[in-house]
């Protein structure tokens, strides 16, 4: 089990999840965040964070995305760590509105 | 201004008291900050780390493990711990000043909201944290005797503590014989006559305060099923609304696994978790001991999302032995710092400390102590970043002397007697816990008296 940064981070990345996390296990690139899942507790305080619902438990990854379980692991491993809050991608509010939160 | 305060050649030394996850996350935000820190925490235990390994469940080991963060902290050469010193009771505010600039209290809030009902302190009615710590192996709660023998026992409340109590509750002896519970607690358990478990809420299942993580893990259990009345999971108008939020995620998802619950045929494993909503405690009866509770049925009122629970005038008589509550926490008060009692937390704004409005210079505050008991292990982090930006935001108008800091507080605590326990004392504790535990196949059998910490020492 872990938890897992779906495609709805895509373009957005508020880095809202970040400053709660309380073991340092994300990982980011230019595009999005990625969960380290050999770092992560599964405490789950990041999930209520994300303003477009990108982070889910494994459990309950929504049909279709479970490809993001390999992808959050393999990219963590080699991306730096991301623990500040930073500002949004310029992309992010046109985002949220797109996918309708 | 080579010497100003935070410089390499007077670093701004800064006292924790309390070493939970707020606690750690102050020392950490300091060590980040653009200033030369030197950080003592302090904690009235031999051991680190406050809930996270007194409160956290001992079948949640994957939670726990969130102290590998806290070591990595500890790591840091610019930070030292003093356990097993009590503020307050070894070391007070005006001696504090004079060996350190500032102090950030995350001290926790360690006793229980009260439900005010008649009947409270019969026997059997317990706190959730007096189980909790028992169970976890809290040197103060070492010796609590609880009355498992009874059949019924009763929980007031649906947060994840009350979730914790029940499934430790439920679970089996050889579900729990693994993880790092208390031995006294194992050997109590292993008796246990409890068959049914009732969790009580005010308000509806749409509102329930438990995680879906949490709900599930009752679906799963060894030989306890799940009851739940479907009749329940009837929802007034205002609940449905509030499913149709798709941001209400946790709700639909728990709504989701009770009706599964729900549908299930009737089960035959020995225990049972009854899940009861929309009911409240008025009155524990008994003569010495608990007999029972007596519950007001409740009726939602108000619109989605700020929906109260209103009495309805009629009651129901829930015969029980055995009873925690578990409505919240409250901080306990310390000598030289103002106190909130309604809420139950030191005044502070945005971290630092008020008496009266006014804010004393250098006093400062996070975590539970500071907000209230809200929040998650993670949520501490955010917190205790405020305050560590208020303590460096007054940096100039505090005191500049050069102060003497952990070493000296340490030498005028030993002066007193007190057995500081250092980062490398805890370690040594630590792997003789987990020695231990070992031979049993758990990950750690923890010492639960003070003393026998100690011992380890010598
Ligand atoms: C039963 C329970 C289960 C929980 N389970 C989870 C979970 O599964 N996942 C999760 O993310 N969160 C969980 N939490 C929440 C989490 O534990 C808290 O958010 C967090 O511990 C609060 O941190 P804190 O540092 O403010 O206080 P605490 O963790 O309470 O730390 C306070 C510290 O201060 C010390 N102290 C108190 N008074 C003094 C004094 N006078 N002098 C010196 N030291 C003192 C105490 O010994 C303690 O070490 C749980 C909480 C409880 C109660
Ligand atoms: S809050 Fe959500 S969208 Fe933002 S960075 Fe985190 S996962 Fe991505
Ligand atoms: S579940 Fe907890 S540990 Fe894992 S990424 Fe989220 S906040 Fe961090």
């Amino acid at each position: 089990m872990t938890t897992v940064v779906t495609e709805n981070c895509q373009r957005c990345r508020f880095t809202d999840c970040v400053t709660v996390c309380p073991v340092d296990c994300f990982h980011g690139d230019d595009e999005m965040l990625y969960i380290d899942p050999e770092v992560c507790i599964d405490c789950g305080a990041c999930v209520p964070e994300c303003p477009v619902q990108a982070i889910f438990e494994e459990a309950d990854i929504p049909d279709g995305m479970e490809k993001w379980v390999e992808i959050n692991a393999e990219k963590a491993a080699n991306l730096p760590v991301v623990n500040e809050q930073t500002d949004p991608l310029p992309t992010a509010e046109a985002r949220k509105t797109e996918l309708g939160f | 201004m080579s010497d100003g305060l935070g410089s390499e050649g007077n670093p701004l030394k800064v006292l924790i008291v309390g070493s939970g996850p707020s606690g750690f996350y102050a020392a950490d935000a300091l060590l980040k900050a653009d200033t030369t820190v030197e950080v003592d925490i302090l904690d009235r235990l031999p051991t680190p780390f406050g809930l996270v390994r007194a409160g956290v469940a001992p079948d949640h080991a994957k939670i726990k493990s969130a102290t590998k963060a806290y070591d990595k902290i500890s790591d840091n050469p610019n930070v030292s711990f003093l356990g097993n010193v009590t503020f307050g009771r070894d070391v007070s505010l005006a001696e504090i000043q004079a060996t350190h600039h500032a102090v950030i209290f995350t001290c926790g809030a360690e006793s229980d909201r009260r439900l005010g009902i008649p009947g409270e302190d019969l026997a059997g009615s317990h706190t959730a944290t007096e189980f909790v710590y028992w169970y976890n192996g809290h040197p103060d709660y070492r010796d609590h005797v609880f009355d498992l023998s009874q059949e019924v026992a009763v929980i007031i409340g649906q947060g994840n503590v009350a979730a914790d109590v029940c499934r430790i509750l439920a679970k089996t002896v050889d579900e729990l014989k693994n993880t790092d519970i208390a031995e006294h607690a194992l050997d109590a358990l292993s008796q246990s006559k409890i068959r049914d478990i009732h969790m009580i809420g005010r308000r509806g299942p749409a509102q329930a305060k438990f995680t879906h993580a949490e709900l599930k893990e009752f679906g799963e259990l060894a030989d306890c099923d799940p009851v739940i009345d479907p009749a329940i999971l009837d929802l007034n108008a205002a609940s449905q609304a509030e499913l149709e939020d798709k941001t209400n995620r946790s709700a639909i998802k728990n709504i989701e696994t009770l009706t599964a619950f729900s549908q299930r045929p009737a089960g035959s494993k020995s225990r049972r978790l009854h899940f009861r909503f929309l009911e409240g405690p008025t009155e524990l009866k008994g003569g010495e001991h608990l007999a029972a509770v007596t519950l007001m049925k409740n009726r939602l009122e108000g619109e989605a999302f700020n929906q109260w629970a209103e009495e309805t005038g009629e009651t129901v008589d829930l015969p029980c032995g055995l009873l925690f509550r578990s409505i919240g926490y409250r901080g306990v008060p310390v000598p030289d710092i103002p106190f909130d009692d309604k809420k139950g937390v030191f005044p502070n704004k945005e971290g630092r400390i008020t008496n009266d409005g006014s804010v004393l210079p250098g006093v400062y505050c996070a975590g539970w102590i500071k907000r209230g008991p809200s929040g998650i292990i993670g949520t501490n982090r955010p917190d205790s970043v405020e305050t560590v930006g208020s303590l460096l935001a007054d940096l100039s108008g505090l005191d500049a002397s050069q102060k003497p800091g952990g070493a000296g507080l340490r030498t005028l605590l030993e002066g007193k007697g007190v057995r500081v326990v250092s980062y490398e004392d805890w370690q040594k504790i630590d792997a003789a816990e987990i020695a231990k535990g070992e031979a049993k196949g758990k990950p750690r059998e923890k010492f639960t008296r003070i003393n026998d910490m100690l011992a380890a020492l010598s």
